[in-house]
C-alpha cells in the first residue's frame, strides 16, 4: 500500500532477473528493510530499447505512490520521493546503447542521487570488469549466463530469440560464438546442469566460473549505504 | 495469412503486379520457397534480374526494414526475411553478373575488432548488393590492419565499419584516426552502423554517417557516392578537394 511507504527511503529500480541476487545482498548487507525495491520485467533483456521507458513510467509510479502516501499518513511531513531520494537504477547498460546513461545525465539535473549499476552487461557487475575483460579478450563469442537466464534459458533465450518456432535460426544467431560461459552467483548444481544443458542447445562448449555475488553486493552497498547510514 | 491462403495462391497465376506484391508479403513472411519461385517466374516472362531484384526483392526488404523499425518485427522475422531473400539473390547473382552492368560503387564492410556480431552487418551488405553495389564482407573481429589490407586490395569508394557492443563501438574510431594518419581518409566515404551508435557517436569518431538500419544504408551510400561523384565532377582542374 502506498500509504505504508516511507518515502526517505532509498529506491532500487531493478531488472526483475535480479530479484534473487538483490534481495540475497540486501539481507547480506542489511538493507533489507532499509530501501524500496521496485522490479521491471525481466524479458527486458530482450528488448533493451524499451527499458529507459519503463524505468520512466515506474519512476514516475514511485513518485506518486511517495505522494500519495506523504499525504495520507504520519509520513506527512516527510519529503516526498523526488529530487534528493536515493535512486539506484538495477541495470548496467544492458544493450540500451548509452540510452540508459544520457536519460541518466539528464535526470540527474533535478535528481543528483540517481545512479545505476556499473558496466556494461549484468555479467560485468558480477563478475568485475576485469575478470570480464578476460573473458572477452579469450573468446569473444561468448554467450554469457547469470544463474538466472541459466533458469530461464528457454522462456529468455530460446523463445525470446523465437527459436522454439524457427530452431533453423539458431546457426545465424550463434554462428560466431564459441562457448557459452556460466557466471554462476549459487552454488546450485541444478544451475550448473541448466548452463550445460543450454550450451548443448545452441551447440556450443560449456565452461563455468563461480564469481558469486560480491560484484553486485558492492555496487549495492556503495550506493545506498551512503543514504541509509 | 494461413498456411491455407497460401496453398490457394498459383504465383503462376498472378499479374506482374500481383506477383510483385506478393512477393513483398512473402518476403515479409520469410517464405524463402515462394521468393525463389517469384523470381524464377518474373525472370522467364522476360523481366530483367535488376528490375526483379530492385521492384521485388529490395522494395520487399526495405519494408521490412521499416516495420522491423517501428516495433512491429524483431529479429527472428527479420532473419527469415533476410534468408528468403538470400534465395532470390542466389538466383539473380550471376545472372546480375552476366549483364556486365558497372557496379554503383564497391564497399568494403567489417564488424569491428573484439566484436562477432554480423546480423545487421550481413543484412547491411545484402541491402548494398540489391542496391547495385559491390560488396567485400571481411568478416567479424577486424582489426584495423584488417581493414587496411582489405582497402588496398578492393580500393572501395566506402568503408563500412559494424559493432553490437558498447564496448567495441569505440574501436571504430581507431580504424578512422588510423586512415586519417595514413593520409587514407578522404579516400573513403565511412559509414558507420550498429544497435548502440547514433548521429552524435558518428560524428564525434569523425564518420560520414551513421546508418540507423539496412535500408537506410543502402541508400545513404547511394545519395553518398552520387554526391561525391558530382562534387568531384564539379571541380576545376588541378587538386582534388577531396585529397
Amino acid at each position: 500500500m502506498a500509504g505504508e511507504r516511507d518515502v526517505t527511503k532509498p529506491l532500487v529500480l531493478a531488472c526483475g532477473a535480479l530479484v534473487a541476487e538483490l534481495r540475497a545482498v540486501l539481507t547480506q548487507h542489511g538493507l533489507a528493510d532499509a530501501v524500496e525495491v521496485r522490479y521491471l520485467p525481466a524479458n527486458l533483456h530482450n528488448r533493451p530499447e524499451q527499458i529507459v521507458p519503463v524505468l520512466e513510467v515506474e519512476l514516475a509510479a514511485a513518485g506518486r505512490d511517495a505522494a500519495d502516501g506523504s499525504d495520507a499518513d504520519e509520513h506527512a511531513d516527510h519529503a516526498p520521493a523526488g529530487d534528493d531520494r536515493t535512486v539506484l537504477i538495477g541495470y548496467a547498460d544492458c544493450g540500451t546503447g548509452g540510452m540508459l546513461d544520457r536519460w541518466l545525465s539528464k535526470l540527474q539535473l533535478t535528481m543528483p542521487n540517481v545512479v545505476r549499476l556499473p558496466g556494461a552487461h549484468c555479467y560485468e557487475f558480477f563478475s568485475g570488469a576485469e575478470l570480464f575483460a578476460a573473458m572477452h579478450d579469450e573468446a569473444p563469442g561468448t554467450f554469457y549466463l547469470t544463474d538466472f537466464l541459466a533458469r530461464h534459458f528457454d522462456a529468455l533465450v530460446w523463445k525470446g530469440l523465437g527459436l522454439d518456432r524457427h530452431p533453423q535460426l539458431r546457426d545465424a544467431y550463434f554462428a560466431n560464438y564459441t562457448r557459452v560461459m556460466l557466471i554462476s552467483q549459487s552454488t546450485d548444481q541444478a544451475v550448473i546442469e541448466a548452463g550445460r544443458s543450454a550450451a548443448a542447445h545452441l551447440g556450443l562448449a560449456f565452461e563455468h566460473r563461480h564469481v558469486g555475488r560480491d560484484g553486485l553486493g558492492d555496487a549495492v552497498n556503495v550506493t545506498l549505504t551512503r543514504k541509509v547510514a | 495469412m494461413s498456411d491455407d491462403d497460401y496453398d490457394e495462391i498459383d504465383l503462376a497465376s498472378l499479374s506482374d503486379d500481383e506477383l510483385t506484391k506478393q512477393m513483398h508479403d512473402d518476403l515479409y513472411d520469410g517464405l524463402a520457397e515462394e521468393i525463389i519461385e517469384g523470381t524464377t517466374i518474373l525472370l522467364d516472362r522476360g523481366w530483367g534480374p535488376e528490375k526483379v531484384l530492385a521492384e521485388a526483392l529490395v522494395e520487399g526488404m526495405r519494408i521490412v526494414g521499416i516495420d522491423f523499425r517501428d516495433g512491429i518485427l524483431f529479429v527472428p522475422e527479420v532473419l527469415l526475411s533476410a534468408n528468403a531473400m538470400k534465395g532470390g539473390m542466389a538466383i539473380l547473382r550471376p545472372l546480375l553478373a552476366e549483364t556486365g552492368a558497372e557496379p554503383i560503387g564497391k564497399v568494403v564492410i567489417g564488424t569491428v575488432k573484439g566484436d562477432i556480431h554480423d546480423i545487421g552487418k550481413n543484412l547491411v551488405a545484402m541491402m548494398l548488393e540489391g542496391a547495385g553495389f559491390e560488396v567485400f564482407d571481411i568478416g567479424i573481429n577486424s582489426d584495423v590492419d584488417k581493414y587496411l589490407a582489405a582497402l588496398e586490395e578492393h580500393q572501395p569508394d566506402i568503408l563500412g565499419l559494424s559493432a553490437l557492443l558498447t564496448t567495441t563501438m569505440p574501436y571504430m574510431k581507431v580504424v578512422i584516426d588510423t586512415l586519417a594518419a595514413k593520409g587514407l581518409r578522404e579516400k573513403y566515404i565511412v559509414l558507420v552502423g550498429g544497435a548502440p551508435l547514433n548521429e552524435e557517436f558518428s560524428a564525434a569518431i569523425g564518420a560520414d554517417a551513421y546508418c540507423r538500419d539496412a535500408a537506410v544504408a543502402a541508400e545513404m551510400a547511394k545519395s553518398m557516392i552520387l554526391a561525391r561523384r558530382n562534387l568531384r565532377r564539379a571541380e576545376p582542374p588541378g587538386p582534388s578537394v577531396a585529397s
